[in-house]
């Protein structure tokens, strides 16, 4: 459950909390294009390491930690499909390269995980909804993505309870071949599930009964405005992605293999 | 013997809340108790000790003698049956004989065996002709009343009960009380986790106040619901019975009742003797 507790916000301020939530998107964007270009593991090395002092600054560095501890399983696998492919398809000069490669595309996926959880842990759903709002995204969207994003921790801990409460029961989740496995976890999914459609109909009763949707245009009390910080996070963003292009293109990158004895396979 | 022993025990979640700060508490075996005290005391966090679900961070539990630590929740659930507060957070099957025979069959009974403890469990708790219902279909006290079927069809020494009177009816709770202090009777060692004074009151257990983590009272209900320093300390309020008690000693009524049969008599008993 602790991967989704890179979606829990805290009420901090910070500069990094403080800015507007559609120029760190932009910036966050501005990262995964550049994790798009590049398949070689220098650049990805370096770009993993560009948002860090975000962490540093934003105080999240907890929460952050725990939601790349839950990125850990897949990244794992990409890493072992990347190198079991690559590996019986022959497709690469030696197995030093292929094993460079597949660590780059599993870098290359922690740093969408790391930028992205970057993002929500220091952007609170109310400010994600102002910024869609104002970017004229229909309000319908925008109060269901909310939502969506607001309930992530309370579903979790509903199925950590429902988990609770079957293990009381004697369900073993751990026991059995994978099928049995896989099959252990209905007990869990179906009182989840149930109570998180029970849960969407009362949230549809009290809004409804609190006028939702009654008047067709909505003011709200905060409106977002562009401030300095922003500008230089805007600037900071473009900036990064005209010097990853211009790597891209005009640079050539080395292979860190080529720095270091080759491996005896 | 000592059927749940707690050593000085302490919890800390991975959020860092310090929810238990030693405690140590010896249930017997065949003891009714009812653990109380605000919201946030660490009662929940205590009783989840109990049956290995959460496990002391420093000190250590013995069920019959054996230490949580070394056994599964799965193992000990088979001594010690928990009752969740919202049977919403464990009712998934198709029909209410499934639902009760889940746990049974997790335990490894036999076939004919849970035949006979599913209808066992449904004539106990009044739900027999619900067998072939879907839960989802019950109301809340009924869906309520599978949650705790499917928890005694196993015959648990120990049942311990999250907050049992929440969203049920003043005859539902009459229903419940009964059938605690019926199962307690039995040999049953029964720990209800609870913030109903009044409810505790009528069934006159021992009762553990906590507060912060901590025990800060241990003894009869009669003993720590009557105390008013102890009452405002757990945030807890005495029963209305006591309260009219309370303020009538200067008639010179004892000030620890908390039955409201016990009262009728004494007060019976002091009119007619000053009619005299």
């Amino acid at each position: 459950m602790s991967v989704f507790e890179g979606f829990r916000f805290r009420h901090v301020t910070s500069p990094i909390h403080n800015r507007d939530p559609r120029i760190k998107f932009l910036f966050v964007l501005a990262i995964f294009v550049i994790a798009i270009f590049f398949m070689e593991l220098l650049p990805l090395l370096v770009l993993f390491f560009v948002p860090l002092p975000f962490v540093w600054v934003a105080g999240v560095k907890k929460e952050w930690l725990r939601s790349l501890r839950g990125a850990v399983f897949l990244a794992s696998f990409i890493f072992i499909f990347n190198f079991v492919f690559g590996y019986l398809y022959r497709s690469y000069p030696s197995t030093t390269t292929l094993l460079e490669f597949s660590l780059a595309m599993t870098l290359r996926f922690l740093v969408l995980v790391e930028s992205f959880s970057i993002f929500f842990l220091t952007t609170s759903p109310d400010h994600l909804s102002l910024a869609l709002e104002q970017s004229h995204v229909p309000y319908e969207f925008t109060f269901a993505f909310t939502t969506a994003v607001r309930f992530v921790p309370v579903l979790a801990e509903e199925a950590q309870t429902i988990m609770d409460a079957q293990k009381a029961r004697g369900l073993e989740l751990e026991r059995g071949n994978f099928l049995k496995r896989v099959r252990n976890y209905i007990p869990i999914l179906i009182p989840l599930i149930v109570s998180a459609i029970r849960r969407s109909l009362e949230l549809a009763e009290a809004m409804e009964s609190r006028a939702w949707g009654a008047s067709p245009k909505r003011t709200n009390l905060y409106v977002l405005k562009i401030k300095a910080g922003d500008l230089a996070l805007l600037v900071l963003a473009i900036g990064l992605l005209v010097l990853g292009i211009y790597v891209r293109y005009f640079v050539p990158i080395p292979q860190l293999s080529t720095f270091l004895p080759p491996l005896p396979f | 013997m000592a059927t749940i022993e707690a050593k000085d025990i302490h919890f800390t979640y991975r959020t860092g809340v310090e929810a238990l700060k030693g405690v140590s508490l010896t249930i017997k075996d065949g003891e009714f108790v009812a653990i109380m005290g605000q919201n946030g005391a660490g009662k929940t966090t205590l009783v989840k000790n109990f049956n290995g679900l959460l496990r002391p961070t420093k000190g250590e539990v013995n069920v019959d003698g054996i230490s949580t630590k070394d056994v599964s929740v799965a193992k000990l659930a088979r001594t010690v049956g928990f009752v969740f507060q919202n049977p919403d957070h464990q009712l998934f099957s198709e029909t209410v004989e499934e639902e009760i025979a889940f746990a049974l069959r997790n335990f490894g009974f036999d076939e004919a065996k849970v035949e006979k403890r599913v209808t066992w469990a449904l004539n106990l708790l009044d739900l027999t002709e619900y067998r072939k219902t879907s839960p989802f279909m019950l109301s809340g006290g009924e869906r309520k009343r599978v949650a705790l079927a499917s928890v005694l069809a196993w015959d648990p020494k120990v049942v311990i009960l999250d907050e049992p009177t929440i969203g049920q009816d003043h005859r539902q709770k009459e229903n419940l009380r009964q059938f605690i202090v019926q199962l307690n009777e039995q040999g049953k060692t029964v720990v209800i986790v609870t913030h109903d004074v009044e409810f505790v009151a009528e069934c006159s257990p021992r009762v553990v106040l906590m507060r912060e983590g901590k025990i800060i009272a241990d003894g009869a209900a009669k003993r720590i619901l009557t105390d008013t320093t102890l009452a405002l300390e757990a945030s807890i309020v005495p029963p209305q019975i006591t309260q009219i008690f309370h303020g009538l000693t200067f008639l010179g009524l004892p000030s620890d009742v908390i039955d409201v049969s016990e009262a009728k008599k004494i007060l019976v008993e002091h009119f007619r003797g000053s009619r005299r």
